[in-house]
């Protein structure tokens, strides 16, 4: 039997949460007020959970990096939102969107956590409407929707190219109230430093202020992270800059277990890297497939000269190019997965078919798109025999209504215009389904210590559907932690407020403390950022989009050699008594220097390709992920034992009564 | 690409600051303007100078943390974009560029470039909500129609991404344009009408208490907002406010 | 009044309310003056009406004087406030670039203006009241033609005339659209109103002038 106890409710899939949440034991109204909660994170998931909590009646204090909590990374979210409210009639239901879910997290997250998911999805909507949130409406006045990809429904709900934005600014906007009513505490420009634990719960945290420098000490009853994803191990992903896994890993370094971290979603349509200097990559948003048709060239020769400039795609007759996803996935084109399309493309790319100065780019192509809407328009105006120039008119104002912004960004960054010549796109990390374990409760394996979100690792499995990341924030935060906590703090209700001034704070302090001078008394050779691109560089070529075991052993020793270069000759400049930003990128790149160890070994004990872990070596003879569910139908969860190489694996083995297990097959 | 920066350095909000001149050589017109500061900071720490300090997060121009004021422009020259998405394809060999924090009373200066924008919160915490409580059981989305006008232009009001440009390009330093936008987001949705007497009036007046100026319609902050907010979100605000005093 | 006008779109609403007020006094002014131009005995007529009649004496002009006292004090006020608002000043400040000249500097336009009043009330309104409450003379429908066509006698003072109204001119161009925009109106109709506004910022001070330079010319 594992250690690990997933407190799935019994019954049948269905009934499971409902039951739950009646049996779970409450906290009454009073003693909430004497309850105090940390939540870490302010994104859709910390956000919501916040306001929730505090809603509920506990206190709340909400720490962010950030100079607001306005500004979590989940604002960059473009999209859209899942929930299986089947406004469009096309037979959607929460089945059909547990069943999607699963299938295309190729069948390695928990049942009974997707469903909770699926079902709580339409009051996502609900509640978003009612706090404000301005989604994109038909002319009826009612919802709209969109499809994305890896389903055959549409039940996306989005608000044009922002639906992020618009979600967490209502996350935002509902702790706002909170605060007003003075039951939030917002910590802005503060970062955990190490999570705090007594007797075994967690009770607190030491948080930095980043503006004075100061380190502090908080407590609690729980602590919530809801810290996001560690996609940044890579240097160059889709996330913030700041974008850290500190929170987590110093969790997970207290005894919190971290599972499957090798599950890295690679997202398909990214800006592709222009130099050196790149500092960041730039999603461009999922929904583009919708309309967009991915391509390049057949013939290599024609690939050649693209990259050298002397052939512009427009002068490629259709005969000329290569619609790989239509060609390979006839059923779903290019509205495949997210794993599936990025290994698409790097497979063609490798092939020599990239069609930037790089080699590492594709086309994504809206001149169909155009002149489908265009004629649809011109139709329906009354123009029944438009002409070419009228038509193509007509449907760039249509794909602009729909994809300006997106369009316009895309501009702005690489100079060109995709109204009049495809765009150019390539994979690029976004994402991270692995995270802290936790149980059906969303509680790490630290009783009182829970994660939400992206922090979490629960529901993706190897691979997550576009538009299903808000979804899962928002449900974590609004719908499923606020009550499951309480299961959790009934029992401290006698407990009374939780002194700092305790030997377990001091020592948590002091090794905060210690930890940052030594930082900065390095010998001073090299600069963070140099470390974090080394890091990247080694994380991309041997834990990227295609994996084996001896470039996977490699990393694990290269890693190694420079986490301890790391530790003896970084050099951070400037005092800790103030802003300094170069202290704090050293702390969050030590933990990936360790965190990026663990990544590779995960990969490389699972010994299968499922999801955003592909391993060569288990391939179909097509190409096609070889998943081995009869030894890896399980959650790989680590407990940290001083050195990442000496992490013990504990399996949380997956069972699915509910669905069958099948190849994952979108053709 | 060689460039001459002047740029604003302070230690902290405490002491005075002064600008400081950095010759920079090696840019590429496709390096956004802050990978140039990266390059620069590169530079800084080798030589072992203190970086310069600026907010910055997601660089795709949406989390509204990235600010300056360059050449005398909030975003600098460009329109439509923050400064994470300006590129350095819009300087010139041999260019200065004058960079400086987003300057308002309201805006301390924390560090360097970097500046305080706890007003902004404060003016939303006063009412810039609905009172909505997470049930899981309000009402279901599609049981409010919403017009599609109505719904785009409370949409294109929600889209500010609070960086504060339209205070700085203010003359007056006034915050009018963010306050109006959130205002105008609920104002136009039914959701927004129970509590919109006391929304506008308590975002007002904590918009005064932050000592921001006054609006005297110049139109600098419109045409400098990255998100391109439009002005008429300032003459719904000071319509709902005269019609909510009047309402007492 | 006094709690609302704490605030500070309720100033902004009681300037831009003052100042479309004092734009219809213009107008009504440049009625009459223009009939110096027509029409002399009608001037003479309307002039005597103007300063003889009760309702225009007694409660339009102090109504008058307190939106002129009005406008320019919360002018100031709200000009002194602005100047707070930004405690340290940029090094480099592209105003130009996202704003035009006349709406960055309505205070110096304004008190341009203002010093213009002072001379005019000097010209007119202190002899006017000396004429007729000092030295009480009677009633002389006939002498206000002749009185203000002497007044353009002198170069200095028609210059000084042209050039306040240039800057009245600059004042307005921004002044008299904005002023809606502080009411709450900016609307579908905003672009007609705008037109009609520059229309009249640039029409009505070049009347003024007009009549000035006619006069000056006249008395050469």
């Amino acid at each position: 039997m594992s250690v690990l106890d997933s407190n799935i409710p019994e019954g049948p899939l269905k009934d499971k949460w409902t039951k739950h949440k009646n049996d779970i034991n409450l906290v009454n109204p009073a003693n909430k007020r004497n309850i105090d909660v940390i939540v870490i994170g302010t994104g859709l998931a910390g956000g919501s959970a916040a306001a929730t909590l505090a809603e509920l009646g506990y206190n709340v204090k909400t720490f962010c990096y950030q100079d607001s909590p306005r500004r979590a990374h989940s604002i960059a979210a473009q999209g859209g939102i899942n929930a299986a409210k089947n406004y469009q009639g096309d037979g959607d239901s929460n089945y059909r969107l547990f069943y999607d879910t699963v299938k295309g997290g190729d069948y390695r997250s928990r049942e009974a956590n997707v469903y909770r998911l699926a079902e709580v999805s339409g009051n996502i909507i609900d509640q978003c409407v009612a706090q404000g949130v301005p989604f994109a409406r038909e002319y009826g006045g009612l919802l709209d929707n969109r499809s994305f990809g890896g389903v055959l429904v549409s039940r996306t709900f989005y608000a044009k190219g922002q639906t992020g934005q618009q979600l967490l600014l209502g996350a935002y906007s509902a702790m706002n109230r909170q605060i007003n009513r003075g039951k939030i505490q917002s910590f802005n420009r503060h970062e955990m430093m190490d999570l705090v634990l007594v007797d075994g719960k967690a009770r607190g945290i030491i948080a930095r202020n980043m503006v004075t420098g100061e380190i502090e000490r908080h407590s609690a009853h729980a602590v919530v992270l809801a810290s996001g994803g560690y996609g940044n191990v890579f240097f160059l992903s889709t996330n913030a800059m700041g974008s850290n896994v500190m929170a987590a890993w110093r969790a997970h370094r207290r005894g919190a277990y971290f599972a499957n971290p090798c599950y890295t979603q690679i997202h398909p349509t990214c800006i592709p890297v222009s130099g050196d200097h790149q500092s960041k990559l730039t999603l461009m948003s999922e929904s583009l497939r919708n309309d967009g048709r991915i391509w390049v060239p057949k013939k290599k020769e024609d690939a050649i000269a693209i990259r050298e400039g002397k052939k512009k795609p427009t002068e490629l007759t259709e005969e000329e190019r290569d619609y790989y996803l239509e060609r390979r996935y006839p059923a779903f084109g290019n509205l495949v997965p997210r794993d599936v399309a990025s290994r698409a493309a790097k497979e063609r790319c490798d092939a020599g078919f990239g069609v930037n100065k790089t080699g590492e780019a594709v086309f994504l192509d809206f001149a169909s798109a155009i002149k489908r809407y265009g004629k649809e328009q011109a139709f329906t105006s009354g123009n029944k025999n438009a002409s070419e120039a009228e038509i193509i008119k007509l449907g760039k104002e249509v794909v602009e209504s729909k994809y300006g912004n997106l369009f316009q960004m895309y501009q702005k960054i690489v100079d060109q215009n995709p109204y009049e010549t495809p765009m150019m796109i390539y994979p690029a990390v976004h994402y991270t389904m692995g995270g802290l374990w936790v149980d059906y409760n969303l509680q790490t394996t630290i009783p009182g210590c829970y994660a939400a979100g992206e922090a979490n690792f629960s529901d993706h499995g190897a691979n997550r559907l576009g538009a299903s990341a808000l979804m899962q924030g928002l449900a974590d935060g609004y719908f499923v932690l606020p009550y499951t906590i309480g299961d959790y703090l009934s029992k401290d209700i006698r407990t009374g407020k939780i002194s700092t001034d305790t030997p377990e704070f001091e020592a948590a302090e002091k090794e905060v403390t210690d930890r940052i001078n030594k930082l900065l008394n390095a010998a001073g050779k090299h600069s963070v950022d140099y470390y974090h691109k080394k890091l990247g560089k080694i994380m991309w070529n041997k834990c990227g989009m295609a994996r084996n075991a001896q470039g996977l052993q490699e990393a694990i020793e290269e890693i190694k050699e420079l986490r301890e270069d790391f530790w003896a000759n970084v050099k951070v400049t400037g005092a800790t008594d103030g802003k300094n930003a170069e202290l704090e990128k050293a702390g969050r790149v030590a933990d990936f220097l360790e965190l990026g160890e663990l990544f590779a070994k995960d990969a490389l004990h699972r010994n299968e390709s499922c999801g955003g872990h592909f391993r060569e070596e288990y391939q179909t003879e097509e190409g096609e992920a070889l998943r081995d569910d009869e030894n890896f139908k399980y959650v790989a969860a680590w407990e940290y034992k001083g050195n990442p190489r000496d992490a013990q694996l504990h399996k949380e083995e997956l069972d699915f009564k509910n669905i069958e297990l099948k190849t994952r097959s979108y053709k | 690409m060689k460039l001459t920066l002047k740029i604003w350095r302070q230690e902290n909000a405490n002491v005075k600051g002064k600008m400081v001149t950095y010759p920079i050589d090696g840019i590429e017109g496709d390096m956004s303007f802050l990978e140039m500061l990266d390059v620069l900071n590169e530079e800084l720490i080798n030589k072992g100078d203190q970086p310069v300090e600026f907010d910055h997060d997601c660089r795709e121009g949406i989390c509204g943390a990235c600010s300056l004021q360059i050449n005398g422009e909030p975003h600098g020259p460009d329109k439509l974009v923050t400064t994470c998405q300006l590129h350095m394809r819009s300087f010139k060999d041999g260019d200065t560029i004058v960079i400086e924090p987003f300057r308002a009373k309201a805006f301390p200066v924390v560090k360097d470039l970097i500046v305080d924008r706890g007003s902004f919160d404060r003016i939303q915490q006063a009412g810039g909500y609905v009172s909505v409580n997470t049930s899981g059981n309000t009402i279901d989305a599609n049981s409010i129609p919403v017009n599609k006008h109505d719904a785009d232009d409370s949409f294109a009001a929600a889209t500010c991404i609070g960086c504060g440009a339209c205070v700085a390009a203010c003359k007056n330093a006034s915050a009018m344009l963010f306050t109006s936008a959130k205002v105008s987001q609920y104002a136009l949705l039914p959701q927004g009408q129970v509590e919109a007497t006391e929304r506008v009036q308590n975002m007002v007046r904590q918009m005064d208490i932050e000592g921001f100026g006054n609006c005297s319609n110049t139109g600098a902050c419109e045409i400098e907002c990255p998100k391109g907010i439009s002005l008429e979100n300032i003459a719904r605000m000071n319509r709902e406010y005269m019609s909510a005093t009047s309402k007492g | 009044m006094g709690g609302l006008i704490k605030s500070s779109v309720a100033k902004k609403f009681a300037m831009a309310l003052s100042g479309l007020f004092l734009v219809l006094f213009l107008a009504q002014h440049f009625t009459i003056n223009l009939t110096s131009v027509i029409a002399p005995d009608v001037f003479n007529e309307l002039s005597h009406f103007m300063g003889t009649n009760f309702l225009v004496q007694a409660i339009l002009q102090p109504v008058l004087i307190f939106g002129v006292v009005f406008h320019f004090i919360m002018g100031f006020v709200l000009e002194i406030h602005n100047r707070k608002a930004r405690a340290v000043n940029y090094v480099n400040y592209n105003g130009s670039a996202n704003s035009s000249w006349m709406s960055r500097n309505m205070i110096y336009s304004g008190a341009v203006i203002l010093a213009f009043l002072a001379l005019h009330f000097y010209d007119f309104w202190v002899p006017e009241l000396i004429h007729k409450y000092v030295q009480s003379h009677p009633e002389d429908p006939a002498r206000y033609y002749t009185e203000t066509v002497a007044k353009f006698e002198s170069p200095v003072r028609t210059g000084l005339y042209v050039i306040s109204f240039i800057f009245l001119m600059l004042h307005l161009l921004h002044g008299f659209a904005s002023s809606f925009q502080s009411v709450g109106w900016n609307n579908k109709y905003s672009k007609g109103i705008q037109g009609f506004t520059k229309a009249y910022a640039i029409i009505i001070p070049l009347g003024f002038i007009f009549i000035a330079l006619y006069h000056y010319i006249n008395n050469l």
